[in-house]
Protein backbone atom coordinates (compact mmCIF):
# COMPACT_ATOMS: atom_id res chain seq x y z
CA UNK A 1 0.00 0.00 0.00
CA UNK A 2 2.65 2.43 0.83
CA UNK A 3 4.53 1.48 -1.64
CA UNK A 4 1.67 2.35 -4.15
CA UNK A 5 1.31 5.91 -2.44
CA UNK A 6 4.63 6.59 -3.35
CA UNK A 7 4.24 5.36 -7.44
CA UNK A 8 1.39 7.80 -7.44
CA UNK A 9 3.61 10.74 -5.44
CA UNK A 10 6.35 10.37 -7.85
CA UNK A 11 3.96 10.44 -10.82
CA UNK A 12 2.09 13.38 -9.59
CA UNK A 13 5.79 15.29 -8.95
CA UNK A 14 6.39 14.62 -12.64
CA UNK A 15 3.44 16.20 -13.29
CA UNK A 16 4.22 18.93 -11.63
CA UNK A 17 7.66 19.47 -12.63
CA UNK A 18 6.69 19.35 -15.83
CA UNK A 19 3.85 22.23 -15.77
CA UNK A 20 6.65 24.11 -14.40
CA UNK A 21 8.90 23.63 -17.66
CA UNK A 22 5.97 24.47 -19.59
CA UNK A 23 5.25 27.43 -18.06
CA UNK A 24 8.78 28.76 -17.80
CA UNK A 25 9.54 28.31 -21.55
CA UNK A 26 6.35 29.96 -22.57
CA UNK A 27 8.13 33.01 -19.99
CA UNK A 28 11.74 32.66 -21.78
CA UNK A 29 11.10 32.33 -25.18
CA UNK A 30 7.77 34.76 -25.22
CA UNK A 31 5.81 31.91 -27.05
CA UNK A 32 2.40 33.67 -28.49
CA UNK A 33 -0.81 32.32 -26.90
CA UNK A 34 -2.11 30.76 -29.84
CA UNK A 35 0.43 28.59 -30.60
CA UNK A 36 0.76 27.19 -26.91
CA UNK A 37 -1.28 28.20 -24.45
CA UNK A 38 -0.26 28.68 -20.42
CA UNK A 39 -1.24 25.90 -18.03
CA UNK A 40 -3.13 28.19 -16.52
CA UNK A 41 -5.24 29.38 -19.89
CA UNK A 42 -5.79 25.73 -20.40
CA UNK A 43 -7.56 25.17 -17.38
CA UNK A 44 -9.62 28.25 -17.50
CA UNK A 45 -10.44 26.59 -20.67
CA UNK A 46 -11.87 23.58 -19.07
CA UNK A 47 -13.79 25.18 -16.28
CA UNK A 48 -14.91 28.33 -18.99
CA UNK A 49 -16.15 25.51 -21.50
CA UNK A 50 -17.25 22.57 -18.83
CA UNK A 51 -20.73 21.71 -20.23
CA UNK A 52 -19.88 21.55 -23.70
CA UNK A 53 -16.44 19.80 -23.28
CA UNK A 54 -18.31 16.88 -21.14
CA UNK A 55 -20.49 16.92 -23.57
CA UNK A 56 -17.96 15.95 -26.15
CA UNK A 57 -16.23 13.75 -24.01
CA UNK A 58 -19.42 11.96 -23.23
CA UNK A 59 -20.30 11.64 -26.86
CA UNK A 60 -16.54 10.04 -27.90
CA UNK A 61 -16.95 7.74 -24.81
CA UNK A 62 -21.20 6.49 -25.80
CA UNK A 63 -19.43 5.63 -29.45
CA UNK A 64 -16.33 4.41 -28.34
CA UNK A 65 -18.05 1.84 -26.02
CA UNK A 66 -20.47 1.15 -28.25
CA UNK A 67 -18.06 -0.13 -30.77
CA UNK A 68 -15.93 -2.05 -28.22
CA UNK A 69 -18.83 -3.61 -27.50
CA UNK A 70 -20.51 -4.93 -30.49
CA UNK A 71 -16.97 -6.07 -31.34
CA UNK A 72 -16.49 -7.63 -28.32
CA UNK A 73 -19.89 -9.63 -29.07
CA UNK A 74 -19.35 -10.14 -32.21
CA UNK A 75 -15.46 -10.99 -32.26
CA UNK A 76 -16.35 -13.77 -29.85
CA UNK A 77 -19.09 -15.31 -32.27
CA UNK A 78 -16.64 -15.08 -35.01
CA UNK A 79 -14.12 -16.71 -33.27
CA UNK A 80 -16.49 -19.49 -31.83
CA UNK A 81 -17.57 -20.60 -35.79
CA UNK A 82 -13.86 -20.02 -36.57
CA UNK A 83 -12.85 -22.39 -33.28
CA UNK A 84 -15.20 -25.28 -35.31
CA UNK A 85 -12.82 -26.45 -38.09
CA UNK A 86 -9.53 -25.85 -39.52
CA UNK A 87 -11.10 -25.53 -42.71
CA UNK A 88 -13.51 -22.53 -41.46
CA UNK A 89 -10.18 -20.71 -40.19
CA UNK A 90 -8.29 -21.36 -43.37
CA UNK A 91 -11.05 -19.84 -45.92
CA UNK A 92 -11.71 -17.19 -43.51
CA UNK A 93 -8.74 -16.10 -41.29
CA UNK A 94 -7.50 -13.77 -44.21
CA UNK A 95 -9.95 -11.83 -44.15
CA UNK A 96 -9.40 -10.60 -40.46
CA UNK A 97 -5.69 -9.86 -41.22
CA UNK A 98 -7.73 -7.12 -44.32
CA UNK A 99 -9.71 -5.66 -41.32
CA UNK A 100 -6.64 -5.16 -39.12
CA UNK A 101 -4.56 -3.68 -42.32
CA UNK A 102 -7.60 -1.15 -44.01
CA UNK A 103 -6.26 2.12 -42.83
CA UNK A 104 -9.21 3.64 -41.33
CA UNK A 105 -8.84 7.09 -42.89
CA UNK A 106 -9.47 5.74 -46.15
CA UNK A 107 -12.66 3.88 -45.46
CA UNK A 108 -14.04 6.41 -42.95
CA UNK A 109 -15.32 8.90 -46.24
CA UNK A 110 -16.97 5.62 -47.56
CA UNK A 111 -18.80 5.06 -44.23
CA UNK A 112 -19.74 8.50 -44.35
CA UNK A 113 -21.30 8.10 -47.44
CA UNK A 114 -23.48 5.28 -46.57
CA UNK A 115 -24.35 5.94 -42.95
CA UNK A 116 -24.17 9.84 -43.24
CA UNK A 117 -22.49 12.01 -40.26
CA UNK A 118 -22.91 11.13 -36.85
CA UNK A 119 -22.67 9.13 -34.34
CA UNK A 120 -23.88 5.83 -35.65
CA UNK A 121 -20.83 6.18 -38.86
CA UNK A 122 -18.46 6.87 -35.68
CA UNK A 123 -19.47 4.04 -33.68
CA UNK A 124 -19.25 1.24 -36.99
CA UNK A 125 -15.34 3.20 -37.32
CA UNK A 126 -14.65 1.89 -33.82
CA UNK A 127 -16.31 -1.32 -34.28
CA UNK A 128 -14.20 -2.44 -37.37
CA UNK A 129 -10.98 -1.05 -36.59
CA UNK A 130 -11.27 -3.08 -32.99
CA UNK A 131 -12.67 -6.10 -34.26
CA UNK A 132 -9.58 -7.94 -35.27
CA UNK A 133 -7.83 -8.65 -32.20
CA UNK A 134 -10.97 -9.66 -30.52
CA UNK A 135 -11.14 -12.17 -33.34
CA UNK A 136 -7.46 -12.98 -33.00
CA UNK A 137 -7.02 -13.76 -29.78
CA UNK A 138 -10.33 -15.04 -28.74
CA UNK A 139 -9.71 -17.97 -31.68
CA UNK A 140 -6.17 -18.67 -30.41
CA UNK A 141 -7.54 -18.94 -26.85
CA UNK A 142 -10.18 -21.51 -28.41
CA UNK A 143 -8.28 -23.76 -30.43
CA UNK A 144 -5.24 -23.76 -27.93
CA UNK A 145 -6.68 -26.08 -25.50
CA UNK A 146 -4.73 -28.93 -24.16
CA UNK A 147 -5.16 -32.82 -25.66
CA UNK A 148 -5.43 -34.58 -22.39
CA UNK A 149 -8.26 -32.18 -21.35
CA UNK A 150 -10.06 -32.68 -24.77
CA UNK A 151 -9.35 -36.69 -24.30
CA UNK A 152 -11.21 -36.33 -20.97
CA UNK A 153 -14.21 -34.42 -22.20
CA UNK A 154 -14.30 -37.73 -24.94
CA UNK A 155 -14.03 -40.08 -22.46
CA UNK A 156 -17.55 -38.57 -21.24
CA UNK A 157 -18.98 -39.01 -24.46
CA UNK A 158 -19.35 -35.36 -24.13
CA UNK A 159 -20.91 -33.45 -26.60
CA UNK A 160 -19.43 -30.87 -29.46
CA UNK A 161 -21.84 -27.85 -27.12
CA UNK A 162 -20.55 -29.28 -24.30
CA UNK A 163 -16.45 -29.34 -25.52
CA UNK A 164 -16.96 -25.82 -26.55
CA UNK A 165 -18.61 -24.28 -23.72
CA UNK A 166 -17.28 -25.94 -20.77
CA UNK A 167 -13.85 -26.51 -21.67
CA UNK A 168 -12.66 -24.30 -25.17
CA UNK A 169 -14.56 -20.85 -24.14
CA UNK A 170 -13.52 -20.71 -20.18
CA UNK A 171 -10.42 -21.53 -21.24
CA UNK A 172 -10.41 -18.59 -24.00
CA UNK A 173 -11.27 -15.75 -21.17
CA UNK A 174 -7.80 -14.56 -20.38
CA UNK A 175 -6.76 -14.86 -24.34
CA UNK A 176 -10.31 -13.05 -24.86
CA UNK A 177 -9.14 -9.97 -22.23
CA UNK A 178 -5.72 -9.54 -23.94
CA UNK A 179 -7.77 -9.02 -27.22
CA UNK A 180 -9.76 -6.72 -25.63
CA UNK A 181 -6.84 -4.75 -23.94
CA UNK A 182 -5.84 -3.76 -27.50
CA UNK A 183 -9.43 -3.11 -28.86
CA UNK A 184 -10.34 -0.59 -26.14
CA UNK A 185 -7.20 1.36 -26.74
CA UNK A 186 -8.01 1.11 -30.88
CA UNK A 187 -11.52 1.85 -30.38
CA UNK A 188 -10.87 5.06 -28.01
CA UNK A 189 -8.42 6.10 -31.13
CA UNK A 190 -10.67 4.88 -34.04
CA UNK A 191 -13.59 6.96 -32.54
CA UNK A 192 -11.86 10.29 -32.36
CA UNK A 193 -10.51 9.70 -35.81
CA UNK A 194 -13.50 8.95 -37.08
CA UNK A 195 -14.81 12.26 -35.75
CA UNK A 196 -12.48 14.05 -37.68
CA UNK A 197 -14.13 12.62 -41.06
CA UNK A 198 -17.72 12.15 -39.62
CA UNK A 199 -18.42 12.97 -36.21
CA UNK A 200 -20.70 15.32 -36.15
CA UNK A 201 -24.69 16.04 -38.40
CA UNK A 202 -24.64 19.28 -36.07
CA UNK A 203 -22.72 22.23 -36.57
CA UNK A 204 -20.39 22.92 -34.00
CA UNK A 205 -21.26 20.04 -31.77
CA UNK A 206 -19.81 16.90 -31.45
CA UNK A 207 -16.98 14.54 -30.14
CA UNK A 208 -13.70 15.01 -28.96
CA UNK A 209 -12.21 14.38 -32.58
CA UNK A 210 -15.00 16.53 -34.18
CA UNK A 211 -14.16 19.63 -31.31
CA UNK A 212 -10.34 19.24 -31.93
CA UNK A 213 -10.83 19.83 -35.39
CA UNK A 214 -13.30 22.94 -35.11
CA UNK A 215 -11.54 24.35 -31.84
CA UNK A 216 -7.95 24.73 -34.11
CA UNK A 217 -10.12 26.18 -36.89
CA UNK A 218 -11.12 28.86 -34.52
CA UNK A 219 -7.42 28.77 -33.56
CA UNK A 220 -9.00 28.33 -29.55
CA UNK A 221 -5.93 26.58 -28.50
CA UNK A 222 -6.62 26.71 -25.12
CA UNK A 223 -9.30 24.59 -25.43
CA UNK A 224 -8.10 22.34 -27.92
CA UNK A 225 -5.66 21.70 -24.96
CA UNK A 226 -8.29 20.68 -22.80
CA UNK A 227 -10.03 18.83 -25.37
CA UNK A 228 -6.64 16.31 -25.73
CA UNK A 229 -6.62 16.01 -21.99
CA UNK A 230 -9.88 14.77 -22.31
CA UNK A 231 -9.06 12.09 -24.62
CA UNK A 232 -6.16 11.12 -23.00
CA UNK A 233 -8.46 10.69 -19.98
CA UNK A 234 -10.75 8.88 -21.81
CA UNK A 235 -8.40 6.29 -23.46
CA UNK A 236 -7.17 5.48 -19.23
CA UNK A 237 -10.24 5.17 -17.78
CA UNK A 238 -11.14 2.62 -21.14
CA UNK A 239 -8.00 0.53 -19.59
CA UNK A 240 -8.75 1.39 -16.17
CA UNK A 241 -12.21 -0.38 -16.63
CA UNK A 242 -10.70 -3.24 -19.02
CA UNK A 243 -8.15 -3.98 -16.22
CA UNK A 244 -10.77 -4.15 -13.90
CA UNK A 245 -13.05 -6.33 -15.46
CA UNK A 246 -10.23 -8.66 -16.07
CA UNK A 247 -9.33 -8.99 -12.43
CA UNK A 248 -12.67 -9.10 -11.20
CA UNK A 249 -13.27 -12.17 -13.62
CA UNK A 250 -9.75 -13.96 -13.44
CA UNK A 251 -8.44 -13.31 -10.10
CA UNK A 252 -9.58 -16.08 -8.31
CA UNK A 253 -8.09 -18.63 -10.90
CA UNK A 254 -5.50 -17.30 -13.17
CA UNK A 255 -2.03 -16.40 -12.89
CA UNK A 256 -1.81 -13.54 -15.01
CA UNK A 257 -4.27 -11.68 -12.88
CA UNK A 258 -3.19 -12.77 -9.61
CA UNK A 259 0.32 -11.25 -10.09
CA UNK A 260 -1.49 -7.87 -12.03
CA UNK A 261 -3.01 -7.68 -8.33
CA UNK A 262 -0.18 -8.55 -6.23
CA UNK A 263 1.92 -5.74 -7.68
CA UNK B 1 -19.38 -63.78 -10.12
CA UNK B 2 -19.76 -66.81 -12.59
CA UNK B 3 -19.88 -63.73 -15.24
CA UNK B 4 -16.61 -62.31 -14.02
CA UNK B 5 -14.69 -66.14 -14.73
CA UNK B 6 -16.20 -66.26 -18.07
CA UNK B 7 -15.87 -62.20 -20.12
CA UNK B 8 -12.58 -60.77 -19.29
CA UNK B 9 -12.62 -57.28 -18.98
CA UNK B 10 -9.80 -56.08 -21.69
CA UNK B 11 -9.55 -58.27 -24.26
CA UNK B 12 -6.63 -57.83 -27.11
CA UNK B 13 -6.27 -59.87 -30.09
CA UNK B 14 -3.52 -59.38 -32.21
CA UNK B 15 -3.47 -55.78 -31.97
CA UNK B 16 -0.86 -53.48 -34.15
CA UNK B 17 -1.38 -49.38 -33.99
CA UNK B 18 0.91 -47.59 -36.25
CA UNK B 19 0.24 -43.79 -36.28
CA UNK B 20 -0.32 -42.27 -40.76
CA UNK B 21 3.23 -44.16 -42.56
CA UNK B 22 5.39 -44.23 -39.29
CA UNK B 23 6.99 -47.38 -37.69
CA UNK B 24 4.66 -49.69 -35.80
CA UNK B 25 4.20 -48.39 -32.11
CA UNK B 26 2.33 -51.64 -30.74
CA UNK B 27 2.54 -55.20 -32.84
CA UNK B 28 0.90 -58.29 -32.36
CA UNK B 29 -0.32 -57.54 -28.46
CA UNK B 30 -2.35 -60.02 -27.06
CA UNK B 31 -3.68 -59.65 -24.10
CA UNK B 32 -6.18 -60.64 -21.60
CA UNK B 33 -7.22 -58.90 -18.27
CA UNK B 34 -9.34 -60.80 -16.23
CA UNK B 35 -12.20 -58.54 -14.11
CA UNK B 36 -10.93 -56.79 -11.08
CA UNK B 37 -7.19 -57.55 -11.63
CA UNK B 38 -4.53 -54.75 -10.86
CA UNK B 39 -2.08 -54.77 -13.70
CA UNK B 40 0.96 -52.73 -13.83
CA UNK B 41 2.62 -52.14 -17.57
CA UNK B 42 6.14 -51.06 -17.41
CA UNK B 43 8.69 -50.23 -20.56
CA UNK B 44 10.99 -48.07 -21.55
CA UNK B 45 10.32 -44.52 -23.38
CA UNK B 46 8.64 -45.43 -26.71
CA UNK B 47 7.13 -48.81 -26.48
CA UNK B 48 4.03 -47.54 -26.11
CA UNK B 49 2.62 -48.11 -22.99
CA UNK B 50 0.28 -44.74 -22.94
CA UNK B 51 -1.31 -45.96 -26.74
CA UNK B 52 -2.23 -49.09 -25.09
CA UNK B 53 -4.48 -47.03 -22.55
CA UNK B 54 -5.77 -44.80 -25.74
CA UNK B 55 -6.40 -48.11 -27.32
CA UNK B 56 -8.46 -49.47 -24.09
CA UNK B 57 -10.41 -45.70 -23.98
CA UNK B 58 -10.96 -45.97 -27.78
CA UNK B 59 -9.12 -42.40 -28.25
CA UNK B 60 -7.22 -44.30 -30.95
CA UNK B 61 -8.75 -47.08 -32.57
CA UNK B 62 -5.98 -50.08 -34.01
CA UNK B 63 -4.45 -50.20 -36.84
CA UNK B 64 -5.10 -54.27 -37.10
CA UNK B 65 -6.92 -56.97 -34.78
CA UNK B 66 -9.41 -56.37 -32.28
CA UNK B 67 -9.96 -54.91 -28.61
CA UNK B 68 -12.77 -55.81 -26.25
CA UNK B 69 -13.62 -54.74 -23.41
CA UNK B 70 -16.20 -56.30 -21.42
CA UNK B 71 -17.09 -58.10 -24.39
CA UNK B 72 -17.65 -54.26 -26.09
CA UNK B 73 -15.92 -52.29 -28.96
CA UNK B 74 -13.67 -49.28 -26.53
CA UNK B 75 -15.96 -46.79 -27.27
CA UNK B 76 -19.07 -48.32 -26.11
CA UNK B 77 -17.55 -49.76 -23.36
CA UNK B 78 -16.58 -45.88 -22.17
CA UNK B 79 -19.22 -45.41 -19.74
CA UNK B 80 -17.92 -48.16 -17.18
CA UNK B 81 -14.15 -46.63 -17.62
CA UNK B 82 -12.60 -43.83 -15.86
CA UNK B 83 -8.71 -42.35 -17.01
CA UNK B 84 -6.55 -40.71 -14.60
CA UNK B 85 -4.15 -38.76 -17.29
CA UNK B 86 -0.04 -37.87 -16.34
CA UNK B 87 -1.15 -34.70 -15.32
CA UNK B 88 -4.33 -33.59 -13.21
CA UNK B 89 -6.00 -32.49 -15.95
CA UNK B 90 -7.70 -30.18 -13.80
CA UNK B 91 -10.22 -26.91 -15.36
CA UNK B 92 -8.23 -24.23 -13.64
CA UNK B 93 -10.97 -22.05 -13.35
CA UNK B 94 -13.24 -24.93 -11.62
CA UNK B 95 -12.89 -24.91 -8.20
CA UNK B 96 -12.15 -28.69 -6.74
CA UNK B 97 -15.81 -29.43 -5.83
CA UNK B 98 -16.88 -28.64 -9.13
CA UNK B 99 -13.81 -30.38 -10.96
CA UNK B 100 -14.75 -33.59 -9.30
CA UNK B 101 -18.13 -33.27 -10.31
CA UNK B 102 -17.47 -32.74 -13.63
CA UNK B 103 -17.38 -36.03 -15.47
CA UNK B 104 -21.14 -36.45 -14.15
CA UNK B 105 -21.74 -33.02 -15.03
CA UNK B 106 -21.42 -34.22 -18.95
CA UNK B 107 -23.34 -37.12 -18.10
CA UNK B 108 -26.06 -35.02 -17.53
CA UNK B 109 -26.42 -36.44 -13.78
CA UNK B 110 -28.76 -34.27 -11.80
CA UNK B 111 -27.50 -31.65 -9.33
CA UNK B 112 -28.24 -32.74 -6.00
CA UNK B 113 -27.40 -36.50 -6.99
CA UNK B 114 -23.78 -34.93 -8.22
CA UNK B 115 -23.71 -32.81 -4.40
CA UNK B 116 -24.00 -36.61 -2.96
CA UNK B 117 -21.44 -38.29 -4.95
CA UNK B 118 -19.09 -35.40 -4.64
CA UNK B 119 -19.40 -35.25 -0.94
CA UNK B 120 -18.99 -38.79 -0.83
CA UNK B 121 -15.23 -38.71 -3.27
CA UNK B 122 -13.80 -35.55 -1.39
CA UNK B 123 -14.56 -37.49 1.73
CA UNK B 124 -12.69 -40.94 0.46
CA UNK B 125 -9.18 -38.85 -0.84
CA UNK B 126 -9.46 -36.90 2.39
CA UNK B 127 -9.75 -33.34 0.28
CA UNK B 128 -13.54 -32.56 1.96
CA UNK B 129 -11.20 -29.26 3.71
CA UNK B 130 -10.38 -27.77 0.07
CA UNK B 131 -13.59 -28.07 -1.56
CA UNK B 132 -13.89 -24.40 -2.69
CA UNK B 133 -9.83 -23.94 -3.40
CA UNK B 134 -8.84 -23.61 -6.95
CA UNK B 135 -6.46 -25.89 -8.35
CA UNK B 136 -3.87 -23.25 -8.47
CA UNK B 137 -3.89 -23.42 -4.36
CA UNK B 138 -3.33 -27.16 -4.34
CA UNK B 139 0.24 -29.60 -3.89
CA UNK B 140 0.88 -31.67 -7.31
CA UNK B 141 -0.48 -34.53 -4.97
CA UNK B 142 -4.01 -32.81 -3.73
CA UNK B 143 -4.24 -31.95 -7.74
CA UNK B 144 -3.97 -36.05 -8.49
CA UNK B 145 -6.30 -36.59 -5.43
CA UNK B 146 -8.71 -34.55 -7.23
CA UNK B 147 -7.87 -36.02 -10.13
CA UNK B 148 -8.73 -39.62 -8.82
CA UNK B 149 -11.64 -38.55 -7.16
CA UNK B 150 -13.20 -37.21 -10.09
CA UNK B 151 -12.35 -40.80 -11.99
CA UNK B 152 -14.12 -42.88 -9.55
CA UNK B 153 -17.30 -40.20 -9.44
CA UNK B 154 -18.47 -42.14 -12.51
CA UNK B 155 -18.43 -45.43 -10.55
CA UNK B 156 -15.99 -47.34 -13.07
CA UNK B 157 -15.62 -50.65 -13.39
CA UNK B 158 -12.26 -50.01 -15.25
CA UNK B 159 -9.78 -47.22 -14.13
CA UNK B 160 -6.97 -46.46 -16.59
CA UNK B 161 -3.80 -44.67 -14.88
CA UNK B 162 -1.38 -43.26 -16.72
CA UNK B 163 2.12 -42.44 -14.76
CA UNK B 164 -0.41 -40.46 -12.68
CA UNK B 165 2.29 -39.75 -9.88
CA UNK B 166 5.88 -39.26 -12.03
CA UNK B 167 5.35 -35.87 -11.51
CA UNK B 168 5.07 -36.21 -7.59
CA UNK B 169 8.15 -36.71 -4.66
CA UNK B 170 9.00 -40.16 -3.38
CA UNK B 171 6.98 -39.58 -0.39
CA UNK B 172 3.75 -38.50 -2.03
CA UNK B 173 3.83 -41.03 -4.92
CA UNK B 174 4.27 -43.91 -1.46
CA UNK B 175 1.01 -42.39 0.14
CA UNK B 176 -1.20 -42.50 -3.16
CA UNK B 177 0.10 -45.75 -4.03
CA UNK B 178 -1.13 -46.95 -0.53
CA UNK B 179 -4.53 -44.97 -0.83
CA UNK B 180 -4.70 -46.35 -4.51
CA UNK B 181 -5.06 -49.71 -2.93
CA UNK B 182 -7.40 -49.14 -0.31
CA UNK B 183 -9.75 -47.41 -3.05
CA UNK B 184 -9.58 -50.57 -5.14
CA UNK B 185 -10.14 -52.81 -2.30
CA UNK B 186 -13.23 -50.75 -1.24
CA UNK B 187 -14.65 -50.54 -4.54
CA UNK B 188 -13.41 -53.61 -6.66
CA UNK B 189 -12.52 -52.05 -10.31
CA UNK B 190 -9.93 -53.63 -12.31
CA UNK B 191 -6.63 -51.40 -12.91
CA UNK B 192 -4.48 -50.78 -15.73
CA UNK B 193 -1.52 -48.85 -14.32
CA UNK B 194 1.71 -47.62 -16.55
CA UNK B 195 4.39 -46.60 -14.71
CA UNK B 196 8.42 -45.78 -14.55
CA UNK B 197 8.42 -46.67 -11.69
CA UNK B 198 9.52 -50.65 -10.68
CA UNK B 199 8.69 -50.45 -7.08
CA UNK B 200 5.51 -48.39 -7.87
CA UNK B 201 4.58 -51.32 -10.13
CA UNK B 202 5.61 -54.09 -7.98
CA UNK B 203 3.91 -52.46 -4.94
CA UNK B 204 0.64 -52.31 -6.75
CA UNK B 205 0.41 -55.01 -8.98
CA UNK B 206 -0.92 -57.98 -9.09
CA UNK B 207 0.31 -58.65 -12.28
CA UNK B 208 3.13 -56.94 -14.46
CA UNK B 209 3.00 -56.75 -17.75
CA UNK B 210 6.83 -55.48 -19.62
CA UNK B 211 6.79 -54.02 -22.75
CA UNK B 212 9.98 -54.02 -25.32
CA UNK B 213 10.57 -50.89 -27.24
CA UNK B 214 10.64 -50.65 -31.67
CA UNK B 215 7.73 -52.27 -32.04
CA UNK B 216 5.92 -52.04 -28.65
CA UNK B 217 5.27 -55.52 -27.92
CA UNK B 218 4.98 -58.17 -24.84
CA UNK B 219 8.44 -58.98 -23.24
CA UNK B 220 7.73 -60.58 -20.17
CA UNK B 221 4.18 -60.96 -18.19
CA UNK B 222 4.44 -62.52 -14.54
CA UNK B 223 2.05 -62.33 -11.61
CA UNK B 224 3.13 -60.34 -8.54
CA UNK B 225 2.87 -63.04 -5.73
CA UNK B 226 2.60 -60.70 -2.52
CA UNK B 227 -0.04 -61.43 -0.02
CA UNK B 228 -3.01 -59.30 -0.17
CA UNK B 229 -3.83 -56.54 1.34
CA UNK B 230 -0.18 -54.95 0.67
CA UNK B 231 1.44 -53.05 3.57
CA UNK B 232 4.16 -50.14 3.38
CA UNK B 233 6.10 -52.84 5.27
CA UNK B 234 6.15 -54.77 2.07
CA UNK B 235 8.68 -52.18 0.39
CA UNK B 236 11.32 -53.58 2.23
CA UNK B 237 10.82 -57.72 2.74
CA UNK B 238 13.44 -59.59 0.54
CA UNK B 239 10.34 -61.08 -1.51
CA UNK B 240 9.81 -57.70 -2.58
CA UNK B 241 13.07 -57.31 -3.30
CA UNK B 242 13.51 -60.10 -5.30
CA UNK B 243 10.39 -59.49 -7.87
CA UNK B 244 11.89 -55.90 -8.58
CA UNK B 245 15.23 -57.45 -9.11
CA UNK B 246 13.03 -60.02 -11.61
CA UNK B 247 11.41 -56.64 -13.37
CA UNK B 248 14.60 -55.15 -13.48
CA UNK B 249 16.19 -57.76 -15.27
CA UNK B 250 13.39 -58.48 -17.65
CA UNK B 251 13.51 -54.27 -18.12
CA UNK B 252 16.95 -54.47 -18.97
CA UNK B 253 16.62 -57.19 -21.45
CA UNK B 254 14.48 -54.96 -23.47
CA UNK B 255 17.11 -52.29 -24.05
CA UNK B 256 19.97 -54.36 -24.54
CA UNK B 257 18.56 -56.99 -26.77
Amino acid sequence: MKQRLMTVVNALAVFAGLLVLWQLVLWVFKVPSFMLPSPLAVARAVVRRYPSLLNSLAITAEESAGGLIASTVIGVVIALIFAQSRWVRKMFYPYTLLLQTVPIIAIAPLILMWVGAGEPAVTLIAFIISLAPIIANTTQGLISVEENLVDLFLMQNATRGQVLFKLRLPSAVPSLFVGIRIASGIAVIGAITGELYAGSSRVGEGGLGYSILYASSQLQTDYLFALVLAATVLGFSFFFVVMFLEWYFLHRWHESARTVEAR
Amino acid sequence: MSDALTVPQIEFDCVAKRYGNGDAVLDAINLIVPKREFIGIIGPSGCGKSTILKLISGLTSPTSGTIRVEGMTPKNAREIISYVFQDATLLPWRTVRDNVGLSLEIEGVAKDKREKEIATQLELVGLKHVAEAYPRELSGGMKMRVSIARALTTNPQLLLMDEPFAALDEMSRDRLNEEILRLRAEQGWTAVFVTHSVTEAVFLSDRIVVLAPNPGRIHADFPVELPSPRTPAMRTAPEFDAIVARVSHALRETITQ
